[in-house]
């Protein structure tokens, strides 16, 4: 049993209970076992709402040993509310070492972003996703578009993609890109940039999604050939950074967060705020695991 | 090319649909000499029943009936958009006529509805999505052919809407944007993106003025001359009818009751509510 957590004795390690845990096991398998495809789960209470990252934390919390070191970001930022919430109630139940650094990482979770350095085949990422259905857009009724993901008859959705060319002169999916996984089934890459998009294709990680609000999981394995919608004359581009840099570091080659100044200047910043630091050269925030468990007996958890 | 018993495009057979569940004697208490179509030891309801015919390529057939005589159906179920209960069709194109092709899985379905036949409905809502643009629209039958080629998708597209006399400057409006008789000529484009042929047309003109009435008669007449698509043309307007068709079949309660060719029908009607038809149109 873990030491350092006042919720050792009350609650079962990572929180939720194993019988539930392996039914999310399984489905996982499942997920992996057709890649892109969604699989219904059970989607158990958690102490957040649904809608704020359940899904993922469902995943982390199945997935998670003792011996995992754990990260989380929300939109790139190891700082945001959402994700110090969720790694705050993942440590509080597991005990699990914390980091900041993706390199050390063995677990990620994420909101809409995957981190910037390249990860390897000994990690796990897992994605919160809110909209798992990539044809909820052109298709309101939910056995319409089981029928559709069966038959693979997936023309409406480039219809929109050429609709949004006609209307726009190019296509303006921003976030949440559909992809065409192993040449099978669309699917929702969760609303992760299109980015990072290309990063999904023949990677090394396993990458794991969960939908906790509409109770659905899906996965793509390593080395699975995952391919942004195109057409043969319109293609999938990458956001335009070339006019831009980070005004930190005058990097380029990295997703730029637009923000504005007080003076009202606009200016970009690199949006992963690990890959920022290292890129900044601040080492002292790899030793903030440490640091956080020391303020968390502080505060008397 | 001279008339061959052989050359049928589409052969329909015994094609049925009940709706509940009927015993062994429904079929035979329904129909017009009852006036029914519900059976009344079971109250399962006989939309249309033994329903057989074939469809030579080019021709154009028509089946006429009062409202509720099956019409309606038996077209929905040749496009899929229907179970059968009972029955069987064959489509030339489709593996040479060898497999019926109610059987078939739902892709292959599909892959029939997309590359050898289309529909124009009475209702343009049931045949545009109202949601994309009218290219769009075309744009969703070329690419369920397999066409990925935005260019070439506009260029086929601009040059459907052409031939169907839509305004080529509005082919990414919406069709909800458009009159009556423009989203009529919108579905017809659809109908026809993929040179099906076969195409039916249920219950076209019904609903739009008469002057438009007569452009959209034109233009599938036109149509019919220069790509010659064989036609299954459902009306309860004998004129309709009578302009469009060489072929027609009479239906009531659910059964054909008199079959022939349009002129001799319409001159000399045998059955009594054939007679009642002809005489009601003047």
């Amino acid at each position: 049993m873990i030491e350092n957590t006042k919720y050792t004795n009350k609650y079962n390690f990572a929180f939720i209970d194993e019988a539930t845990k392996k039914e999310i096991r399984r489905k996982l398998l499942k997920a992996v076992a057709i890649p892109g495809h969604q699989v219904p789960y059970s989607s158990p209470e958690m102490p957040i709402s649904r809608g704020w990252g359940t899904g993922g934390l469902h995943i982390t919390l199945a997935v998670i040993g003792r011996e995992d070191v754990f990260k989380i970001i929300d939109q790139g930022s190891d700082a945001s509310v959402n994700a110090c919430n969720l790694r705050e109630f993942v440590n509080g139940m597991t005990g699990c070492k914390i980091t900041f650094d993706t390199a050390e990482a063995t677990l990620i979770q994420t909101r809409h972003r995957i981190t910037e350095e390249e990860l390897t085949d000994k990690q796990i990422i897992v994605f919160q996703v809110p909209l798992p259905e990539p044809l909820r857009m052109v298709e309101r009724y939910e056995y319409k578009t089981l029928q559709m993901h069966a038959e693979a008859d997936y023309a409406k959705m480039y219809v929109s993609l050429y609709e949004s060319y006609v209307r726009h002169g190019a296509i303006m999916q921003g976030a949440g890109y559909p992809v065409m996984v192993n040449g099978r089934y669309i699917m929702s890459p969760s609303p992760i940039p299109r980015w990072d998009t290309p990063n999904l294709n023949q990677a090394q990680t396993l990458f794991l999604f969960g939908a906790g609000r509409e109770k659905r999981l899906y996965a793509v394995p390593p080395f699975t050939d995952v391919e942004p919608l195109e057409f043969e004359d319109v293609n999938f581009e990458i956001e335009d950074f070339s006019k831009s840099e980070c005004y930190k570091t005058g990097y380029k080659k990295a997703f730029l967060d637009e923000i504005y100044s007080d003076e009202g200047e606009r200016k970009f910043v690199i949006s992963d705020s690990n890959f920022l630091d290292k890129k900044t050269e601040k080492q002292e925030t790899h030793q903030y695991s440490n640091k956080y468990i020391d303020q968390l007996q502080e505060y008397g958890l | 090319m001279a008339f061959n018993e052989d050359n049928w495009l589409l052969r329909v057979r015994n094609l049925t649909k009940i709706y509940g569940e009927p015993n062994e004697r429904t079929l035979d208490l329904t129909g017009p000499e009852f006036g029914s179509n519900i059976c009344p030891e079971t109250e399962s309801i006989v939309a249309c029943a033994n329903i057989s015919f074939d469809l030579y390529p080019g021709e154009v057939l028509g089946i006429v009936g009062e409202s509720g005589s099956g019409k309606s159906t038996v077209v929905k179920m040749l496009y899929f958009d229907l179970e059968k209960t009972f029955g069987a069709a064959w489509l030339k194109p489709y593996n040479n006529g060898l497999l019926d092709i109610l059987k078939e899985s739902n892709q292959r379905k599909r892959y029939i509805r997309n590359n050898l036949m289309g529909m124009v409905y009475q209702n343009p809502r049931d045949g545009l999505n109202f949601g994309f643009s009218s290219g769009g629209n075309i744009a969703e039958k070329l690419i369920m052919a397999g066409q990925m080629n935005v260019a070439n998708i506009r260029e086929r597209a601009s040059d459907l809407l052409n031939k169907t006399e839509v305004p080529v400057q509005r082919m990414d409006n919406r069709p909800g944007t458009f009159s009556g008789g423009m989203q009529q000529r919108v579905q017809i484009s659809k109908a026809i993106a993929n040179n099906p042929p076969l195409l039916f047309l249920d219950e076209v003109t019904t609903g739009l003025d008469v002057s438009v009435q007569a452009k959209v008669l034109d233009l599938i007449r036109e149509l019919q001359t220069y790509l010659g698509i064989a036609m299954i043309v459902v009306s309860h307007d004998l004129s309709v009818i009578r302009m469009l068709t060489d072929r027609v079949m009479v239906m009531k309660n659910g059964r054909i009751v008199e079959s022939g060719l349009t002129d001799q029908i319409l001159q000399d009607p045998q059955h009594e509510y054939s007679q009642l038809l002809v005489s009601s149109l003047l």
